[in-house]
């Protein structure tokens, strides 16, 4: 067992030793692997931080609710405490006529004219603040249709169509980003395999000679996987630098658009998690690729 | 240790490199093959070694028939046999240590036994002190014997040689030959294959002669004994007295 762990060992470290006496073209095919993970990191970092943002907006979605004319303040005060019993409300304010009408006054700036109507043309509302838990757009639109059934409730407004269509483009970047992926991970396993079969044919009097004194198809190819797995870990790594630099070039930009609607949004970078999973991504692909080449192109190479 | 049965083989070119060879040899045997180029002496060593099959006829190695030997066994089986090639086939960006070690880092023998195994193999071609050295910057001869160390490094039952003293003068062509016999004196079986007449006179071993890849001298295992060539005087004598 220590021994086959020591073999294992030498060939990982013998096969960096030999990527690294080709320092630019090893760099080379890990800038190609790296730009093809870094495409789809990108995308899914910015992906994620749109729907952050989008769910930060989400959750100070307000319905407005305006009761019937007429409605006498104390049926509004019941109606807004009856709304606020329901689990997936988190708030519910009443704004009475006067109060609208004098925040209407200072806010509009007619409020001299307004103040020469003798009656108050505004109803009573109710701002409804669904809890974060309950911010689907279906749960919403359920909500409301409850609302829209209570008496003296005259108008209720949802304002989630664009969200909804913010969500539904986000939904479909994803999904494009899982294709996209699957796509570059192919190109992935294309030009690792290819590297492989490359170095299979420089190295062709090497395996020949190996497979002469007795050398198995998994010997002779054990070196080409720790290549292949080198070459998938090295590209990981350069993508997550890629995804780092791309962030952090666009947080800037991305900050002041956000600070000009009032949020104090922030992009943020690869966590933990999916670093982890890019790398080892990588790494697979890398293994995954040059298994196929090796195995492939070494049966081919037979002593003569 | 190996017995050809009415063993065939043609090339898929059509070539047909051996017909009907039927020959024995025995366990601790040193064998020549000899005959011109194109007989089919390289042929018959591949079967051996199972870098060919025959097209025809039955081939036993080691008590293994080698039509019953799969792709997937065929490393195995040549674990068992230690080859020697002209060229000397070694990997020249690797030192003489690791040429050599190589066959016991395949057969996974643990690093330290590595060590000692590889060192006492070179000592017998007395190269120990080179295993540092890049194959190219030994001597064509020395290259040589860092081929003979690798294929006795893990101590095969059977050493096979393709025209081992090709490129060599004739002085390091006896020195090889004399290894080889050493390597046969405790108990290896040899099989070289060689058409260098001057080293053949030398060595009156028994001598498999292929024609046109057909056997035209099986020997004689019986009446060849190579103990009278341990004694240098009757070298001597042999060098000197035969003027042909
Ligand atoms: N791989 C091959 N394909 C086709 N013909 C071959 C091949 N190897 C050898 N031959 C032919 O078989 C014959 C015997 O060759 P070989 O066994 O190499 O003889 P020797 O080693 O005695 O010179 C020759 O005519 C040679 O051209
Ligand atoms: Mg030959």
């Amino acid at each position: 067992m220590i021994a086959w762990l020591t073999r294992h060992l030498q060939t990982l470290v013998g096969s960096l030793g030999r990527l690294s006496q080709q320092k630019f073209s090893t760099f080379l095919t890990m800038l190609v692997i790296g730009i093809a993970l870094a495409l789809p990191t990108c995308l899914h970092v910015l992906v994620t931080n749109a729907q952050r943002a989008t769910g930060a907006w989400h959750r100070a979605l307000e319905i407005s609710v305006f009761l019937q004319p007429q409605t006498p303040e104390t049926e509004a005060q019941q109606l807004a405490d009856r709304i606020s019993k329901r689990r997936d409300v988190a708030q519910v304010e009443l704004i009475t006529a006067a109060k609208g009408l004098e925040e209407f006054q200072r806010q509009s700036g007619f409020g001299e004219a307004l103040a020469a109507l003798n009656e108050n043309p505004l109803p009573h509302a109710l701002l409804v603040r669904p809890d974060g838990a309950y911010t689907s757009t279906d749960h919403l639109a359920e909500l409301a249709a409850w609302i829209r059934e209570l008496p003296s409730v005259d108008i209720v407004q949802l304002d989630t169509g664009w969200v909804e269509r913010l969500n539904a483009i986000l939904e479909a970047i994803s999904r494009a980003i899982v294709i996209a992926t699957a796509l570059l991970a192919l190109g992935v396993l294309v030009i690792v395999g290819n590297t492989i079969r490359l170095d299979i044919q420089n190295r062709r009097a090497e395996i020949e000679i190996t497979k002469l004194v007795g050398g198995s198809d998994g010997f002779v190819r054990r070196p080409f996987l720790y290549s292949g797995l080198w070459y998938g870990l090295g590209g990981a790594v350069l993508a997550w630098l890629i995804t780092a630099l791309v962030v952090s070039a666009l947080r800037d930009p991305v900050g002041r658009i956000a600070s000009l609607y009032g949020s104090s949004f922030e992009l943020a970078s690869l966590d933990l998690g999916t670093s982890t999973k890019l790398l080892l991504t990588g790494a697979a692909l890398g293994w995954i690729g040059s298994f196929l080449s090796a195995t492939r192109h070494l049966r081919d190479i037979e002593p003569s | 240790m190996i017995r050809f049965d009415h063993v065939y083989k043609r090339y898929p070119n059509g070539r047909e490199a051996l017909s009907n060879v039927s020959l024995e040899v025995a366990r601790g045997e040193l064998v020549f093959v000899t005959g011109h180029s194109g007989a089919g002496k390289s042929s018959l060593l591949k079967l051996i070694a199972l870098i060919e099959r025959p097209t025809r006829g039955q081939l036993i190695v080691n008590g293994q028939n080698v039509a019953g030997v799969s792709r997937r066994k065929i490393p195995a089986f040549r674990r068992q046999i230690g080859m020697v090639f002209q060229d000397h086939k070694l990997l020249y960006d690797r030192t003489v240590f690791d040429n050599v070690a190589l066959p016991l880092v395949i057969a996974g023998v643990r690093t330290k036994e590595i060590g000692k195994r590889v060192r006492a193999a070179l000592d017998q071609v007395g190269l120990l002190g080179r295993e540092q050295c890049l194959p190219l910057e030994l001597s064509t001869g020395e290259q040589q014997r860092v081929g003979i160390a690798r294929a006795v490094v893990s101590k095969p039952p059977l050493l096979i040689a393709d025209e081992p003293t090709g490129n060599l003068d004739p002085d390091l062509s006896l020195e090889v030959m004399n290894l080889f016999r050493r390597f046969n004196e405790v108990g290896v079986t040899v099989l070289i294959a060689s058409h260098d007449l001057y080293l053949l006179d030398r060595f009156p071993v028994r001598r498999i002669r292929l024609e046109n890849g057909r056997i035209v001298d099986p020997g004689n295992a019986a009446a060849d004994d190579a103990a009278p060539l341990l004694d240098p005087r009757k070298l001597l004598e042999r060098e000197h007295g035969a003027p042909s």
